[in-house]
């Protein structure tokens, strides 16, 4: 049970072509829509029913996220498309947007068809050319074919799909900001409320949702809810894109039911590289929580299993860390990078993913003071939920983890200015 | 409601856009304007300064983003603020090739470090600098969502997985 949905044109010879992905029933789902005439509220009450969550990273409900859409607004309703995969550890979506395009295009259509949408746009990291150049294709080909454009599918339906193409920051991975940055300005993230439902791209309301979670709709909308639902475990339906990576022998992206054994996953990236040792997995991108080996062996890889565990599974990113990496170290380059990458906007996060970096660095550097650790803790409280968006949280979360989890390493770099790791 | 998104404005727009760019650099960038909605020509302003950088040899002066900013009715301020915000573009001049290596969690994992001292040596620079002959920019940078290929770099816009120290030098060598 592998392969069934964002992948399963993946044993195609050239999935990305447009008369592939027809020869796998592609555009099947989004012609009975539009032909047969389903109604909007319809579509959106399978997308409910199937129980998508979204798979960028907070897993909220799809389809009670289409449902907020007030239809008959005076402003253009608008789709947006999250593909600036930015989080450390996560490259599923740019497999989609390689392999499978047209998949996600569908998506875009039949979400823009449920809300009734001007327009849908794809933001994708400016990075990822290889990748836009296979999408514009695609786009490209569905225009010809009659797919987007005016009266599609002699539907009386309008409806387009742009690429908006960023020039890299992660905080445009968080949705406000996205939308600032299409509007043509730095990507600083709003204050919500108002949320993208009620005002969002060109102050219309607007649908974003992840690569993956549209990629999905046409599959599911096909074999209906029940199906994706069987497919996962409670809570979690479907199957889910795990990005694997760090000390595996065969890192990839992989697509597996939802609630799969961690050690299941694994054993499909090959198991440890170099016949090293599992210490800990960051089980859902750089923004989750630690989790120690002994703990994650004992896991499912599905949202409440590893949030009992303290952690989330985030956008699926697993990054794999074996016994020869200081954690000290590890924390380090991630504080680095929230410092790095944070706006600027809030003083909290601003001023105090500095600190935080600052602290660590010196606990690296064997420069630590006893007091540090305790000072990282209440400079954590400090940003945690008082920041403008999530970044701030992100920051603080994996360095509570590290503590959480291995406060010794930290200790030891304090007590004796080396690594436990190397010793 | 307190946040309303409309578009800036300039208190004196330039009436003759033809005296902007050449006419090919023109209609690429209204390609761009042509997928944004009446009025929010400056949608199009992050591809407009992408499009101007690889114009200009991979930097963007201050020339260009005015001419962008007159081009697209913004406030030159504007494009400014989105200029210096995203780390792709270069606001002094780059080489010939920008070498963009990851260190991010991933990366490390798998050795990026052995990876950036093996450029810093081959290219006798730092992270950050430029070769003296201009043909190299050594940049570090954050996390390219490609961790399948830990480690990895990108030249110019291609990435490049799965490095060694060999493979670097045969991917240096085979560049202009």
């Amino acid at each position: 049970m592998a392969n069934e949905v964002c992948f399963r044109n993946m044993d195609l010879d050239q999935p990305w072509l447009l008369e592939q992905y027809k020869s796998r029933g592609g555009y099947e789902v989004l012609t009975k829509i539009l032909t047969e005439k389903m109604t909007q509220d319809e579509v959106i009450e399978l997308v409910k029913e199937s129980g998508l969550r979204g798979r960028g990273g907070a897993g909220f409900p799809a389809g009670l996220k289409w449902s907020f859409i007030n239809r008959n607004s005076e402003a253009s309703r608008y789709v947006v498309c999250n593909s600036d995969e930015g989080e450390p550890g996560t490259f599923k979506d740019r497999d989609i947007l390689r392999y499978n395009p047209h998949q996600l295009i569908e998506g875009m259509i039949i979400c823009g068809f449920a809300i009734d949408a001007a327009a849908g746009y794809n933001y994708i990291r400016g990075e990822f050319w290889e990748p836009y150049l296979r999408f514009e294709a695609a786009l490209e080909e569905a225009r010809a074919a009659g797919l987007l454009g005016e009266d599609i599918l002699g539907s009386g339906f309008n409806y387009d799909v742009h690429v908006h193409l960023g020039a890299g920051a992660y905080v445009c991975g968080e949705e406000s900001a996205l939308l600032e940055s299409i509007e043509g300005k730095k990507g600083q993230p709003r204050f919500k409320p108002p949320f993208p439902a009620h005002y969002g791209l060109y102050g219309g309301p607007t649908v974003i949702n992840n690569t993956e979670t549209l990629s999905s709709v046409p599959v599911l909308l096909k074999n209906g809810g029940d199906w994706f639902k069987g497919l996962g475990v409670e809570n979690s339906a479907g199957t889910k894109l795990f990005a694997v990576s760090g000390a595996v022998k065969n890192p990839g992206v992989f697509e597996v039911p939802m609630g799969i054994p961690f050690s299941e996953l694994l054993e499909l990236a090959g198991g440890m590289k170099d016949g090293k040792k599992l210490k800990a997995v960051i089980p859902g991108g750089c923004s989750a929580p630690v989790i120690p080996a002994d703990e994650i062996m004992e896991l499912n890889m599905d949202y409440d299993s590893i949030a009992k565990a303290g952690s989330m599974l985030g956008s699926g990113a697993v990054v794999v860390i074996d016994d020869s990496v200081c954690m000290v170290k590890l924390l380090e380059r991630m504080s680095y990078f929230y410092h790095e990458e944070s706006c600027g906007q809030c003083t909290p996060c601003r001023e105090g993913t500095g600190w935080l970096y600052r602290i660590v660095s010196r606990i690296e550097r064997g420069e630590g003071r006893q007091e540090d650790l305790d000072l990282l803790t209440s400079v954590g409280k400090n940003i945690a939920g008082r920041t403008v968006c999530a970044l701030g949280d992100a920051a603080v979360m994996p360095v509570n983890g590290m503590l959480k989890h291995f406060r010794d390493e930290f200790q030891y770099h304090i007590d004796n200015k080396k690594c436990l790791a190397d010793s | 409601m307190g946040f309303k998104s409309e578009p800036m404005t300039t208190m004196t727009p330039l009436e003759d856009k033809n005296s902007l760019f050449t006419p090919e650099i023109r209609s690429q960038i209204d390609k761009w304007i042509g997928k944004y909605p009446a009025g929010w020509k400056q949608s199009a302003v992050m591809a407009a300064l992408s499009i101007m950088q690889d114009e200009n040899g991979g930097w963007l002066s201050r020339e260009i983003m005015d001419d962008v900013a007159a081009y697209l009715d913004m406030p030159p301020i504007a494009v400014y603020e989105v200029a210096t915000f995203y780390s792709m573009y270069e606001l002094e001049p780059v080489g010939r090739h920008k070498v963009c290596v990851c260190t991010n969690i991933s990366c490390m994992i798998n050795g990026s470090d052995k990876i950036v001292d093996h450029l810093e040596g081959k290219l006798g620079v730092k992270l950050g600098q430029t070769t003296e002959d201009n043909r190299f920019t050594l940049k570090e940078v954050e996390c390219l969502g490609a961790c399948g290929g830990a480690p990895m770099m990108q030249i110019g816009k291609q990435y490049y997985e799965n490095l060694a120290p060999e493979k670097v030098d045969e991917i240096l060598d085979g560049l202009e």
